[in-house]
């Protein structure tokens, strides 16, 4: 806003010419109105607003063509056709075509209607004055007085009976909802604390789909293992891998520092839980020469060396491990399922 | 015959006996022997051997130790095999040019041939992980799908969905797989260098360390195609959603600080 647009009484300097050096405005805050309205080119001139008509109708135009051309586009590339176009790479005809033309045919709609609006449309500003909203004292009066013949006629206050009945009534009918939510599914009941795992359950490696042996893991390696006769193309796959996932590492049997995780491993060869026990991210970051195991959401960190204890980030206790053996095959094999449920808290767990 | 067995009991024929063994013992040796090829191998085997001690003794032994058992400096070397050598100085990360979180990969110092006589060397003190040959890492023909599944089972959670690499705790990292050859790709698997688990051949076999490099040459390669435009370094959300609110929210803003800014009125004023 420049200086020109300010009525010329509300200046400092036609102020002090006024009133004198030091006195006061009556109303130094007054509303200064609108200013006068200008006229844009369009407004003048007939030749000038006859152009904006047809740059509008142009962009419509060219969004409508845009259209045609993402449905031909649609059409005519087929999905694994890449082309060159710098600087982009190689990229998808298909994706980069529908993308351009689907963004003109949006943008052109667009710049069309603010041309428009900027141009041919009215511009002149229009005041509109607020109203309160409370209603006058007469119609205030009205109901209030049309509320109380009610209630009187009604006579709520007087028979307490019919009253408190429907109150209960009103009271009770939502319970009937709250009920129904009971059906939203069934309860986990015990499955948060159980998996696939169990005792001469083999440990099937991820990779090969082979029973692993002792002499396979080798000291650094890192390898990951499905229970026994759990195929990806069963139907309970997901449900099922998402609580068993098992990495398998192994450590020089001197380097366990928990008692207990030396006495679940098979020479060294540990096996944990692959789920984190914080929101249940897979968690495999696995570096073998700190034996540290990160996790890549939220950073936690366990020691596999030390019963997998969280020494860094927001996981509530440790990876729950698989106590394992070697079956009569000489295969590794699980001696039981976890003993505590895998992955995240919750609130039942205990 | 009748000539013969008259003068057995000759003076000489003791040593005539002799003689013929002699000459038949060794006729036999030079047709069975193994061929003088192979001795000559042995002796290039010997003198690479020679060739790296004298290199490592230079290079090698102050954080490794003189006989490769190591120090409070370096690992030992024992049993890490040719293919931890030819992985760890082919990419520059041996000789390690400080002590550190993580040694970085760097330009190599030695030539290939310097490599293979320390490797000769590394692998005389103890057996371990080979280098392996052309035909056992070369990704031709390879299962690129089933080494992507392999790969986001093994690798994605430490070296990105595309191989791009990431964070790990203290400094430490997982190197972006860009331009790693595919001989040393097979090598880090094999061998698991610095905090690198290892995926031997018992639990990863041959044929799927090879998928798993078609998979990586694949989608992280010169070629790679992305089908998607901008692949805005391949790190998924935050490079992406960072390009969004930065260029994508900003170009909305200037368009709509541009379309303000300018009055459609006649007279400007």
């Amino acid at each position: 806003m420049s200086s020109q647009e300010i009525p010329e009484k509300n200046l400092p300097s036609e102020q002090d010419t006024a009133h004198g050096a030091v006195a006061v405005a009556e109303d130094p805050f007054a509303d200064p109105g609108l200013p006068p309205h200008k006229p844009r080119v369009q407004d003048i001139d007939e030749r000038a607003a006859k152009r904006s008509e047809r740059t509008v109708a142009l962009l419509f135009t060219l969004s409508m063509l845009s259209t045609i051309g993402f449905i031909a586009s649609f059409v005519a590339f087929p999905v694994e056709k890449i082309v060159y176009v710098w600087p982009l790479g190689h990229v998808s005809a298909l994706n980069l075509s529908l993308g351009v033309t689907l963004g003109l045919a949006l943008f052109c709609i667009g710049a069309g209607a603010v041309h428009w609006a900027r141009t041919l449309m009215s511009d002149v500003e229009v005041a509109d004055d607020r109203h309160p909203i409370e209603a006058d004292p007469v119609v205030k009066a009205k109901v209030m007085s049309d509320f109380a013949a009610g209630a009187e006629e009604s006579a709520i206050g007087r028979r307490k009976l019919i009253r408190t009945t429907m109150f209960g009534a009103l009271a009770m009918v939502p319970l009937s909802g709250v009920v129904l939510l009971r059906d939203l599914g069934p309860l986990p009941e015990e499955k948060l604390r159980h998996t696939l795992w169990g005792k001469g359950k083999q440990l099937i490696n991820m990779n090969t789909n082979e029973p692993l042996r002792p002499e396979d893991v080798a000291v650094g390696s890192l390898t990951f293992a499905k229970p026994e006769g759990l195929e990806e193309d069963n139907h309970e796959f997901n449900n099922e891998i998402a609580k068993a996932a098992l990495m398998i590492v192994r450590l020089q049997p001197q380097d366990i520092k928990d008692k207990r995780e030396l006495d679940w491993s098979h020479q060294g060869i540990v096996a944990f839980s692959k789920i984190c026990t914080h929101v249940g991210c897979p968690i495999s970051l696995y570096e073998q020469q700190t034996h540290h195991v990160l996790c890549p959401c939220h950073q936690s960190t366990f020691d596999l060396s030390d019963g997998a204890r969280v020494i860094f980030g927001p996981a509530g206790h440790a990876l729950p491990q698989l106590r394992i053996g070697v079956n009569d095959e000489g295969f590794l094999e699980a001696l039981g399922d976890f003993e505590e449920p895998v992955g995240p808290s919750f609130w039942e767990r205990g | 015959m009748k000539k013969l067995s008259a003068r057995r009991r000759h003076p000489l024929a003791a040593v005539v006996v002799l003689l013929l063994a002699l000459a038949a013992t060794g006729g036999l040796y030079a047709a069975f022997a193994p061929a003088g090829k192979a001795q000559a191998d042995e002796t290039a085997q010997s003198l690479a051997i020679e060739e790296g001690k004298r290199l490592y003794a230079t290079g090698c032994s102050s954080c490794h130790g003189t006989g490769g058992q190591g120090g409070s400096d370096g690992p030992s070397l024992v049993g890490v095999g040719s293919a931890a050598v030819d992985f760890q100085v082919g990419t520059g990360r041996m000789p390690a040019q400080q002590p550190g979180a993580q040694v970085p990969k760097k330009p190599r110092i030695y030539s290939q041939a310097e490599i293979d006589q320390l490797a000769a060397y590394v692998a005389s003190l103890g057996a371990g992980p080979i280098t392996p040959t052309e035909k056992q890492y070369s990704p031709e023909g390879a299962d690129i799908a089933k080494g992507g599944d392999l790969f986001r089972t093994n690798c994605a959670q430490c070296h990105n969905f595309t191989g791009e690499g990431g964070a790990l705790t203290n400094g430490k990292y997982a190197p972006s797989l860009e331009d790693v050859s595919p001989k040393h790709l097979y090598e880090a698997m094999q061998t698991g260098p610095q905090n690198m688990p290892s995926f031997p051949d018992t639990t990863l076999p041959e044929q799927q360390k090879k998928d798993i490099i078609a998979y990586v040459k694949t989608v992280n390669g010169e070629e790679t195609e992305t089908p998607g435009g901008f692949a805005l370094g391949g790190l998924g959300p935050v490079s992406e959603g960072l390009f969004g609110w930065i260029f994508g929210l900003g170009s909305l803003i200037a368009v709509a600080v541009w379309v303000a800014a300018h009055t459609a009125k006649a007279k400007k004023s």
